[in-house]
Order: C-alpha cells, then structure tokens, then sequence
C-alpha cells in the first residue's frame, strides 16, 4: 500500500501552524485514522478528539513514532527472544512464554507522551516532526517488572546503568542503533515494567509488538519498543541516542532563549504537567448566558494530578474544576467543570498543578529540540 | 465574559461543601481513593500473544521542482519518506545546513559534499526564511 501525503487522496486535517495541512490515513496496520506526519518510518499523530473519550487512549488511535525505517513487520512469538546479557552472573535469553507466564503479572496506567510533542507550537518555530498535541496516550499497561527480569539474571556488583534496544535498525549499517539507557536505581525500582499488553491486548506491531518498556512518568524516548536486549552496563553509556540525543537545557521547565550559548544540556527526563480542553474546540460558538459543561484531561507528569483550573480572564482568577476516576499517578484523569459565558469573546485557559505542587507555565518554554512543551493551554471560544 | 460564583456553579458549590451535582458526563465520576501506582494482579487469567505478520504502507511522494530536486531525491528518500521534511516550518539556511549535516555525520547519511550542497540550497528555496 502506498501513502504519500496529500496524493493519498483521502481525509485531510489542518493543524493550528503552518504548513498545516497533513493527511488523515487509515493506512497503517492495527491503526483507526492517523495524522499523517511521515509514512517511513512511521510518525502517525492521534487526533486530538479522541483524547474526549475518556482517559484510555484506544490501541487503534494511540500515536505512532520510530526512528529508524527498518522495522520487521513479522514477529513469531515462537521465536523471539529477549536478551540480558552484560554485567549480570547468568545471560538470559528467555521466551515470550517464560515472560509472560513464569513472571509476576502487573498492571499500571501510563501517559506515553513524546519529548517533543506539540512542538508545532514552538516559537520561533524549530525543526523537528511537527507534532500538534496528539503525540501523547494513556494506557493500562500490562507486564512484569524489570527489576524481576534483571533479579533472574542476576546484576553483579558494579553495574551502573542498564541499557535497552529493539528490533528497529537504520538503514545505513553505520548509523546509530537506537537504544537508550536508565540508571540501574530506576531500572530496579520496581515501577519500570516490560509491557506485552496494552489496555487488555497485545501490542500494536507499531507500538513495539511483542514487549516495550514503560518507564512510567519519563517521556517516551525511554519507552523502547519491539524491545528484544538488556544491557547491563559497568560504564555510563556512551551511545549516540543517550549521550548525544534528546538533551534539553539544564535550566526549569527547560527553558532558554533562542541562540543562547554557555548552558549545560542534559538528558530529558520527567515529564512536566499537562492539561487539555478535550470537548469544545478552538472557534466553537457557545450559547451566551447558558451553563456550559466543559471537560478535559490532565496529567501530573512524574506524580498524579493535584487540581486543574479554568480562567475566563487571562489568568487572573482560576476556579476549579472536579476531577473524574482516578486511574493512578501516571494516568491522564478527566476533569470537567460547567460555566455560563456572557455573550462575546471567551479565552477558555486550563491549568495542572501536580501533586509535587508544580504548576502549567503561562508562557510556553523555548528550546533548540521543542521538548517539554506544557504552557497553558487557550481555547478561543465566542459566546453568542 | 463574567467570572463569579454565579457563572461558575461549582465555585459556589464548593464553597457551600455541597456535592457537586453537575456531573452529566458519565465517563466522569467523583473520585475514588487513589489507585496504588503498580498493582500486581492475582489470580490473572491466562495472557497469549499472537504472531504478527503486517504490510507497512510506502511512500511514492517525491521533493517537488524536478531537476532542483534531483539531489534530495536521490540521496534522502532511501532512509525516510519526504513528507516530514515539506511539513517543517520555514528555517534560516544556516538550519538547514545544521539539519543535513545532522543526517551525514550523526545518521551516516552517505552523502558527499557537492551533494551536501544541492540539499542545502534546496531546502534553503523551498522551505527557507530569513
């Protein structure tokens, strides 16, 4: 099957930056309707209305975004292996039986947002896929614990970091092997869990078939996917993609000015939290002096959600809003709230304060790569 | 718009300490007591996977502007379709330069310094600004 943009021929959809307009394909494999950012490798963003059907980001909807354009399209799960080699006292090499049935089973709700989601919205504007809000999803991730596998195997003395590949390869052999690195603290913490299922099913092949790691509250470049070897490292890790890729300025909120020179750049990391209007869009018309209700999601990033607030005044005043089921600290959680809007312009801004206490910025930061993109969020509404 | 307590029904609720009675939504409901970050789940039924076996859609789409693209035809589409690239914002040259010398040195794009060039000033026309 051949997708190519515009030529494609179907469903288009505009995003709020220029240029706008990309494809909205139905064809990829497992996938519903995508937004079409790049077809090899994929890079496959969910519409934004999904995110109004509650906190569960649909397997068939749940973005899509690798690095490298070899990308096997056949797994037997008679055959694949999972790796742990390195630093440990016995190398395994073990089954997707062995993992599933002779591991302790958990479960746990996770955001999955990309570094540089909505980075679109960056300004001045800076190159990169040109993410609206939709490389992000919630999932009821199943597994069993990495630490559990790297207790099998047994981690010697010494280790310090434990590092991840799938089986994705780029297409020049020379080229970096995407494969990233935690600290052996983190990887042992019990919460970083090797996942087989997502929201009760196996994998979307896209979304890392047969095992991807979940690394809950770290952004997504941690979340390696079709993840077939361990590392157990005695060394920090020096491979491209953790030394040299997805580094952010080791300043709050990541932020800095453009051109600005003499900063650290360090790893990204935790993510930040976020908030989103999810059932009335920008330019919707609302009836003047009626109750409206309004409703959305928001994440804490590394912690659960605190509160999420509304402001008709530009920030001046917040109210709150009532937050829906909690599905646990790393999930999104719904919130709604109703208000009545006098006739007119209506600036709609949606606020998250983690339970860190950290709050939304007014102002979006700014950075060379678009990472760790979470100001306020504005809907522009009129009430008429 | 007005922002009192009587816009905002919930603001006079809370206050009050009533329960708030305008949840309509019915994937919404008033919280629980947290849920437990991990939970280890017992007496689990039995989870098969199943082999995969799909076809990944391609790309046919190619740089626009004929012979000016020749060059970014020729060495960029064999990693990556173009559509990302006709999706980035207009950049400086310099970017532009900084991007592609990106893909040869860090991605090990195999392409020489002519034609290093070519791509530039491509991208420079096509996707350039100021």
């Amino acid at each position: 099957m051949v997708v190519s943009g515009s030529a494609w021929g179907q469903a288009a959809v505009d995003l709020p930056f220029a240029p706008s307009e990309r494809a909205l394909t139905k064809g990829f494999p497992q996938k519903g309707p995508m937004i079409l950012q790049r077809t090899r490798p994929p890079l496959l963003e969910t519409p934004f209305e999904v995110f109004d059907r509650g906190v569960f980001t649909h397997n068939d909807s749940f973005y899509v975004r690798w690095h490298w354009a070899v990308i096997p399209t056949e797994i037997d799960v008679g055959t694949f292996r999972l790796s742990v080699r390195g630093h440990v006292d016995k190398e395994l090499s073990l089954t997707l039986k062995e993992i599933v049935d002779g591991l302790p089973r958990v479960e746990l709700a996770a955001v999955n947002q990309c570094s540089g989601n909505s980075r679109g919205f960056t300004e001045p504007r800076v190159p990169g896929a040109q993410w609206a809000n939709g490389a992000m999803g919630n999932a009821k991730w199943m597994g069993v614990r990495l630490k559990d596998v790297l207790d099998r195997a047994g981690v010697k003395a010494g280790a310090t970091a434990v590092r991840f590949a799938g089986l994705d390869d780029p297409v020049v052999p020379e080229a970096p092997k995407f494969m990233k690195s935690l600290a052996l603290d983190h990887a042992s913490d019990g919460e970083v869990m090797i996942a087989y299922a997502m929201n009760g099913e196996q994998l979307p092949l896209l979304n890392g078939f047969p095992l991807r790691l979940v690394v809950p509250g770290w952004y997504s470049t941690y979340w390696v996917k079709m993840l077939a070897r361990i590392e157990v490292l005695a060394a920090p890790d020096e491979n491209f993609w953790t030394r040299n890729a997805y580094l952010i300025p080791d300043t709050p909120g990541a932020d800095m000015k453009p051109g600005q020179t003499g900063l650290t750049m360090v790893p990204i990391t935790r993510m930040v939290p976020r908030s989103f209007v999810t059932n009335l869009k920008d330019g919707a018309t609302l009836k003047a002096g009626t109750k409206t209700l309004v409703r959305g999601i928001a994440f804490g990033g590394d912690t659960g959600v605190k509160s999420v607030e509304l402001s008709v005044d530009g920030g001046k005043s917040w109210l709150p809003t009532v937050l829906g089921r909690d599905e646990g600290k790393y999930s999104f959680r719904q919130w709604q709230a109703e208000v009545t809007p006098s006739a007119g312009d209506v600036a709609l801004m949606v606020r998250c304060t983690n339970d860190g206490g950290l709050v939304q910025p007014m102002a979006n930061n700014w950075n060379p790569s678009g990472f760790m993109h979470n100001g306020i969020e504005t809907v522009h509404l009129k009430a008429a | 718009m007005q922002i009192n307590g009587a816009a905002l029904g919930f603001a006079v609720a809370a206050i009050a300490g009533l329960t708030l009675a305008f949840i309509g939504h019915p994937a919404v409901q008033l919280p629980p007591p947290p849920a437990p970050a991990a939970v280890a789940s017992s007496g689990a039924t039995a989870f098969v996977l199943k082999s995969v076996s799909v076809d990944l859609p391609t790309s046919t789409e190619v740089f626009p502007g004929g012979a000016t693209a020749e060059t970014i035809n020729a060495n960029c589409l064999s990693c990556h379709s173009a559509g990302m690239v006709l999706t980035q914002p207009n950049l400086p040259k310099a970017a532009w330069h900084g991007i592609v010398d990106k893909m040869i040195h860090a991605y090990k794009a195999p392409v020489d310094d002519g034609e290093m060039t070519a791509i530039v000033d491509y991208l420079a026309t096509t996707k350039g600004s100021k």
